[in-house]
């Protein structure tokens, strides 16, 4: 018995071991590679499916909020014209939405401020596997669509960045049915105070029913699209482009 | 197992007989790759924040109660479940990766799909082959009510169900007498538990965990949450169930290796089972007179 547990063990090792390596040749071959990436879409088409247009994202109640907001990725843009902007109490800066708008729009912190506001108490869930619960206020981003016409063409929603990786700055987007969904708003306040630094001031998109990364912080620009082709590097945001996450984010 | 109407009471020792369907056998070898998937490559996800916590939230300004890490100074891996701590340097928290190059992540690079670290294609991995493991597993649960497999191979019978033939089971096993001739047919009672537990209890509730953690899926279905009690316990309770099902297959290629490796592998590759022949006559039953 001794033996044979022995044997056991050590042809479980090295099956794992054959297993492990023959696994990451098989992922570096492209077609295999493509039909892995193929589960998001069958990811996708299914959460959607199962979902109305509308369906909420679970909002909980003030005593279920983490006592402490934890910051990650950048908190802190390095350009100088942000280092402004924060001296400044960003009294000078602006969003700007355009693309395929009729209307494009220039919106200075205050206006978003004064625009109806949207509060929820929410879950959000890093891809790494922690979460936390805050209190986001802001504007519902289907808002400020409407205010500046979008074109019929516009099928997606691009967020510019004031922050980068290695000069690279960040953006995400999101499809039109997250774009104007009601818990999709550009956030001005965290836990009941102004959005801080470390968590995206001025302005952070939260998109509830997707991951941490897909809720974009430092938002200068809002553009509507028709393809993401031609934006970064075709995929639809700075994670996507440069180490293959998944631009949807839903799982 | 009993799929022709062989009558049971002619069979003995050393007669060949059908074992496994065709839809247990191509279950069981696709399970055998995507169990192995899954589990390797979410532990590679684990490794990206390798801490537990319960409740409805989780991240690094509470208190886990589980958790892999190192020390400052990178000398020493280990592990801390509830108050204790563990030193698992080598193992766990700080390994060596195949090249000798160290490992501060919490999994081992031998353990863990891709070896080295990395959330996305882990993440790639990983949710490829969740419906790999979902559809195949809906579709032998549909398969095996309809040839009334679970009914008549998995569901205890009722005589199995008294307490008297549950302890002789579990003294059985305990002993390492497992069933001789025509009684080696069926399942017995401690296995019939243990497959109904993983197909009813541990898988359903490995994909319950894992939908939980996925906040689309938790907007379309928001009972998912109240079920698992938040974001964070369904984590944990996702990586328990990932643990238990390790558990079983240790006990299961430990069985298979105990009761007879060649024959057991066999049937579950042509479907064919000999059954193993009766003990040998003692002294009493050779004296009696051959007739």
């Amino acid at each position: 018995m001794i033996i044979s547990r022995r044997s056991l063990i050590t042809s479980a090792a090295l099956g794992s071991g054959l297993m492990l390596s023959g696994c990451d040749k098989l992922a570096e071959n492209p077609q295999f590679a493509g039909l892995l990436n193929q589960g998001e879409k069958l990811t996708f088409r299914v959460q959607r499916g199962l979902s109305e247009r509308a369906a909420l994202a679970p909002e909980y109640s003030a005593a279920q909020m983490s006592p402490h907001f934890r910051t990650n990725g950048n908190t802190l843009p390095a350009s100088d014209d942000y280092a402004g902007h924060v001296t400044e109490n960003f009294q000078y800066w602006k969003l700007v939405v355009d693309g395929l708008v009729a209307t494009p729009l220039a919106l200075s912190l205050a206006e978003l401020m004064s625009m109806p506001k949207r509060t929820q108490i929410t879950q959000h869930n890093c891809v790494e596997g922690w979460t936390a619960i805050g209190k986001w206020t802001g504007v519902p981003l289907g808002l400020l669509l409407k205010r500046a016409n979008l074109r019929p063409q516009a099928k997606y929603l691009v967020f510019h960045c004031a922050d980068d990786f290695g000069g690279t700055p960040y953006y995400e987007s999101i499809d039109l049915i997250d774009g104007f969904h009601p818990q999709t708003i550009l956030a001005w306040g965290l836990n009941d105070a102004i959005l801080p630094v470390g968590n995206g001031a001025p302005l952070r998109l939260r998109v509830e029913r997707q991951l941490g990364y897909k809720q974009a912080k430092y938002v200068m620009r809002v553009e509507a699209v028709e393809s993401l082709d031609k934006i970064g590097h075709g995929k639809g945001g700075f994670w996507e482009d440069n180490i293959n996450y998944e631009w949807y984010a839903g799982i | 197992m009993t799929m022709t109407t062989v009558d049971e009471s002619t069979l003995k020792g050393g007669d060949l007989v059908k074992r496994h369907r065709v839809s247990t056998r191509l279950w069981h070898w696709l399970n055998v790759i995507t169990i192995f998937i899954m589990i390797m490559s979410g532990l590679m996800i684990f490794n990206a924040h390798p801490r537990l916590y319960w409740g409805q939230y989780g991240a690094n300004y509470e208190t886990p109660w589980f958790e892999i890490g190192h020390n400052a100074a990178n000398t020493h891996g280990m592990v801390m479940i509830g108050k204790y701590m563990f030193d698992t340097t080598g193992v766990l928290g700080l390994s060596h990766y195949a090249d000798g190059s160290t490992n501060a992540h919490a999994f081992p690079g031998w353990i863990t799909l891709p070896e080295h670290y990395s959330l996305t294609m882990a993440r790639h991995w990983h949710l490829f082959f969740a419906w790999v493991l979902v559809l195949p597993w809906a579709a032998y649960l549909l398969v095996s009510f309809f040839n009334r497999h679970i009914q008549r191979d998995l569901a205890p019978t009722r005589a199995e169900l008294k307490p008297k033939a549950i302890w002789q089971d579990i003294v059985d096993h305990a002993k390492f007498h497992f069933p001789k001739g025509a009684a080696a047919i069926h399942h017995n009672f401690l296995q019939k538990l243990a497959y109904l537990g993983v197909l009813f209890g541990l898988i359903p509730t490995m994909i319950l965990s894992g939908l939980s953690l996925s906040p689309g899926m938790t907007a379309a279905w928001p009972w998912l949450l109240w079920l698992m009690g938040g974001r964070a316990s369904a984590r944990s309770v996702h990586f328990i169930c990932m643990s238990l099902i390790i558990g079983f297959i240790l006990v299961h290629l430990a069985l298979v290796v105990a009761v007879g490796p060649y024959n057991e592998i066999r049937s579950m590759i042509t479907g064919k089972f000999r059954l193993p022949k009766e003990r040998a006559p003692t002294l009493t039953s050779a004296q009696e007179p051959a007739e």
